[in-house]
């Protein structure tokens, strides 16, 4: 196969005012110079991060038995007091990672009526039950039969932490694990909040 | 030691690339060939070095050298010795390893194509090579290098991800997307090499058509794969969801077969030259775009591994190449000039062009889908999803038109048709589609199903009658055999009969998709241990439930037994399991199929293991038909793509073939 | 040219024939009664949140099962599609839709590709407009004996 031989006499290029090329090549550039640019908006964004819906809006209640021991956390008991909603699993290792945080935050603020309550997500109750003991984790616990409180919360994943205001409004929430300053800054500003008459 | 080897030979294989390209550039303006040749040898050399740095990951895989970050997260000594090999594009560094050796090879190829006897654009072409090899080699021994050491290296690895060792599949899918995507570098070079000198011609149309035809096969089989992969060990039941990552490899397909089709209005008319560099340019960008998305951590994926801050260089690199690629278009404009035009609607041409026009609405479509995300968050920060019912709504009708005209293609000649002509060769498949939709119709068959199945049916024929009207004439010239005029008249039109292989390819896959779309027969059911439940037509019994440890995980496994309605016959054992690994929170499941056939029906048993209690267990159990059609569509396309491609021995010019001679007498005859 | 009408009459017969069938297959109302082929509905149009990519109605994971079967007892309880979906916008967001909806901003994917369809068969008219239907002039005698001359010169074997 000969390579250079065109079956048609070769187009060479014509003496087009470079003007008019010029005006082209912009009116070329500008669309794919956008593109780009839109593109560029998304660098540095993490595709994983969602936005909070149920911030500001009314906490969905939940009567969830307790791990062990029987018996239920009931929501509406729990009015007047600002609940710190938990979801963990056993097998998150975030989970694990944040536990000295709910711990610090739990002692600190349990004589003023605040309640962390941790609502076990997708696991077994013994797995749970096990990684409890491994913590020393001394707050209510409870199942989730069903996942209808993860659902009605829109968990994705765990951990997720929601703070709860004493009129029952959702204040805050966290998807991953929270820190103890998180936590603090969270809890006090719920505690400022006046209660519904 | 296998870091100190992996990084120098990166660092030499990126100067030789610096240099090559140099060279080349240099040695084609000063007019010294000699130098031009040292731009080859920088080539063969560039290509070893990448082998030599692949090697010496694999080495360091092998003998579990933790003081490698990457062997560190990827394999573990528990990892069997299979899939440490897979770790070396199992995750992205390695991946991008990869990347450089299948590019480092099609430089070599591409310098040994061209040692003697060359075009006058090799050397842009080569430079523009040479470049593109650059930006890789920068990115793997940069930001995302592999040979990455730790100070203290852990006792054992974390292992793979565990999809990633969950099925010997994982070797084959990357490196054949992969000698894909990157196979359309070489015609882009070659057009931007045509570009740079000013001499468009349609030299570079012919140089690099074999590479490019390849490079299409080597796609068509990786996604192919990937939607094996999908199907056979997600374990969901589908395989394609429309996934970002999946969508960005689909588009430059879609744009190599326009391209595809678009070429051969270039070579017979000397037509859409613009078009023709455009949809080029195009391909290689939307490659570009892929591994910005995929790498850049743009989008969430089942895919996305990086976690790094390369995205700015990918983007960067494409809008060089979209800006660098379209404004050299825009610039010789002139030159692209055409006085022929379309003849007339009614001939192979016109359907090439609106195969064009359909292609690329659907590659808009794929590509507005995949990337508004995005542009919804940079104008209201909200996050929205489009997934696959807005795909498949509105790439549905597109793909129905295309396929009629993939149908009709065929049928019409170059130039003009003569209509009589026409309506005859339209008959026989006009026929088989209304009777294929009358049939289906009356046997209870809802819209989709007539006309999709009608449709198929009205492609399929003109297909076949295609290639019989050509080896009917090839015997009448020449007699014979109907097997040597067969072979006789693919002998002399390989591109042709290529074609029309894929084409029936394609059909038949699309069949498969249709078949298992239109069909939903699904459902979730528990079983107690020995206990037996009926569903979907079948009966499962659940005989046992065992399990066992392997060095890299856990294994539970189910064994059922599937037996006919009503207490029939047994059917098959499947044996679906649940994988747990050491690092991770959920189990993976692994499905159980048995394969349909045209024995037993053409329908595959997929049972997948959702959980297991103490009771019994939690299966998901699908019945899909012509799921197998989607897998042998795929091949016969490969097959149709190799056909194609396959060296013609030369024959004079102007000589025609006996059916175009035949077709040359009806239309002189009416 | 009785047999140019007699090939299109066939082939109008056979267009009749598919037209016939889609119609009666058409006709044939589509049962989504039961409840699981309400719930598949609902449940693949909605995106499971701890999945890549996959809809409630494919994914394996157990969160969709439970939420499918919270979109079973939603539905037998008597909500609409709408009201179960607009539950599920109300906690995860809009993300949780696997189709934008058609308002705003979000019209421009639905659009795009309508557009860009009319466009490209505008541009494919507007190239290939020359002559329709082709006006192939009968050759005279005599150029028919030439052409298969060369018809004859051009078929040697190899």
């Amino acid at each position: 196969m000969r390579l250079d031989a065109p079956e048609r006499p070769e187009t060479r290029e014509a003496d087009a005012p470079r003007r008019s090329r010029w005006r082209t090549v912009v009116l070329v550039s500008v669309p794919l110079a956008a593109f780009a640019l839109l593109l560029a908006t998304s660098l540095g964004r993490d595709p994983r991060a969602l936005p909070s819906e149920l911030v500001g809006e009314p906490a969905p209640v939940f009567a969830l038995p307790n791990l062990e021991g029987g018996g239920t956390v009931d929501m509406a008991d729990l009015r007047g007091r600002v609940v710190v909603v938990n979801f963990w699993a056993s097998w998150c290792q975030e989970c694990r990672d944040e536990h000295p945080a709910l711990d610090a935050a739990w002692d600190r603020y349990r004589e003023r009526g605040v309640v962390v309550v941790g609502v076990l997500f997708e696991d077994t109750v013994e797995d749970g039950l096990a990684f409890a003991d491994e913590l020393a984790t001394d707050w209510p616990l409870v199942d989730d039969p069903g996942s209808r409180t993860a659902i009605a919360y829109g968990v994705f994943g765990v951990p997720e932490t929601f703070v709860i205001s004493p009129d029952g409004i959702v204040t805050a929430k966290r998807v991953g694990p929270v820190d103890y300053t998180w936590l603090t800054t969270e809890i006090e500003d719920a505690l400022r909040t006046p209660e519904a008459a | 030691m296998p870091a100190l080897v992996g990084t120098v030979s990166l660092a030499l294989a990126l100067a030789l690339a610096l240099y090559g390209g140099i060279a080349a550039i240099v040695g084609v303006k000063t007019g010294r060939p000699r130098v031009i040749e040292s731009a080859r040898t920088a080539a063969f050399s560039l290509f070893a070095l990448v082998v030599v740095a692949n090697l010496a990951m694999l080495a360091a895989l092998l003998s579990d050298d933790f003081t490698l970050r990457y062997v560190a997260t990827n394999s573990s000594t528990s990892t069997p010795t299979f899939f440490k090999v897979l770790a070396l594009w199992s995750a992205d560094e390695g991946s991008l390893l990869l990347w450089n050796l299948v590019l480092g090879g099609y430089l070599a190829a591409v310098a040994f194509r061209f040692r003697r006897r060359r075009p006058e654009a090799f050397p842009w072409a080569f430079a523009v090579l040479f470049g593109v090899s650059a930006f890789y080699l920068l990115l793997v021994l940069g930001p995302t290098t592999p040979f990455e050491t730790l100070a203290t290296p852990p006792p054992d690895g974390r292992g793979p991800l565990p999809l990633l060792q969950n099925h010997p599949l994982m070797a084959a899918h990357p490196p054949f997307l992969y000698l894909g995507f990157i196979g359309f570098t070489v015609p882009f070079a070659f057009g931007i090499a045509a570009l740079a000198t000013g001499r468009v011609s349609d030299a570079w149309i012919r140089i690099t058509r074999r590479w490019t035809i390849a490079a299409w096969i080597f796609l068509t089989i990786g996604l192919v794969l990937g939607a094996l992969w999908s199907y056979g060990v997600l374990g969901w039941g589908g395989y394609w969801a429309w996934d970002p990552v999946e969508n960005v490899a689909l588009l430059p397909w879609l744009t190599g077969t326009a391209f595809l089709h678009s070429v051969m209005v270039q070579e017979r008319r000397g037509m859409l030259k613009v078009w023709n560099l455009s949809l080029i340019v195009g391909t290689f960008a939307l490659t570009v775009l892929g591994t910005f998305l995929t790498r850049g951590s743009i989008l969430s994926s089942v895919h996305t591994f990086a976690q790094s801050l390369v995205g700015p260089l990918y983007l960067a690199f494409l809008t060089v190449v979209l800006l660098g690629g379209f404004g050299l278009i825009a610039w010789r404009r002139e030159a692209l000039r055409v006085e022929t035009s379309f003849d007339t609607p009614l001939s192979r041409e016109s359907v090439f062009l609106g195969n064009n026009v359909l292609l690329l609405v659907l590659t808009l479509t794929v590509l507005v889908g995949t990337i508004y995300p995005l542009l919804a968050e940079a104008v209201s920060g909200g996050k929205v999803s489009v997934g696959a019912p807005f795909f498949n709504r509105n790439a549905a009708p597109v793909a129905l038109l295309l396929l009629f005209l993939m149908g009709i293609g065929p049928l019409l000649p170059w130039r003009a048709a003569s209509l009589s002509a026409v309506l005859r060769r339209l008959q026989g498949p006009a026929w088989a589609a209304a009777i294929a939709a009358a049939v289906l119709a009356l046997g209870g068959s809802g819209t989709a199903a007539v006309v999709v199945f009608g449709l198929a049916a009205f492609v399929a024929t003109a297909t076949l009658s295609e290639m019989a009207r050509g080896v009917r004439a090839q015997r009448r010239a020449l007699g014979g055999s109907w097997s040597s005029a067969t072979r006789g008249a693919i002998a002399r039109n390989h591109r042709l009969y290529g074609g029309l292989v894929v084409h029936l390819g394609l059909i038949v896959a699309v069949v498969g998709v249709s078949w298992v779309s239109l069909s939903d027969r699904s459902s979730e059911l528990a079983i107690g241990r020995g206990e037996r439940v009926s569903v979907e037509g079948y009966e499962l019994r659940l005989d046992g439930i065992s399990s066992r440890v392997e060095p890299h995980r856990r294994v539970i496994v189910a064994d059922v037994t599937v037996f006919d309605a009503g207490g029939g016959e047994e059917v098959v054992r499947l044996h679906p399991s649940l994988n747990l690994y050491p690092g991770s929170s959920e189990p993976i499941g692994t499905p159980s199929i048995r394969v349909g056939t045209p024995l037993n029906g053409l329908s595959d048993l997929y049972l997948s293991l959702v959980s297991v209690d103490a009771q019994g267990a939690a299966f998901r159990f699908f019945v899909n038909p012509g799921v197998g059609l989607l897998w042998l569509g795929g091949a016969v396309m490969a097959l149709g793509g190799v056909v194609a491609a396959w060296p013609t021995r030369s024959r004079p010019a102007r000589a025609l073939t006996p059916v175009e001679v035949e077709d040359r007498r009806e239309e002189v005859s009416v | 040219m009785s047999g140019r009408v007699r090939l299109w009459l066939l082939l109008g017969a056979a267009v009749a024939v598919v037209v016939l069938a889609v119609t009666l297959a058409s006709g044939r109302g589509s049962d989504g009664g039961t409840l699981d082929d309400r719930v598949q509905d609902v449940a693949s149009g909605l995106r499971c949140p701890v999945c890549q990519n996959l809809s409630v109605a494919d994914s394996p994971s157990a969160l969709a099962r439970e939420m499918r079967s919270e979109i079973a007892s939603r539905l037998d309880a008597g909500d609409t599609p709408e009201e179960v979906r607009g539950f599920f916008v109300e906690r995860y967001g809009e993300w949780v839709l696997l189709a934008p909806t058609r308002e705003g901003l979000n019209l421009l994917p639905w659009l795009v590709p309508v557009a860009g369809l009319l466009l490209g068969v505008g541009v494919w008219a507007m190239l290939v407009r020359r002559r329709w239907p082709p006006e192939t002039e009968a050759p005279t005698s005599a150029e028919r004996r030439r052409i298969e001359a060369e018809l004859d010169a051009l078929e040697e074997p190899g």
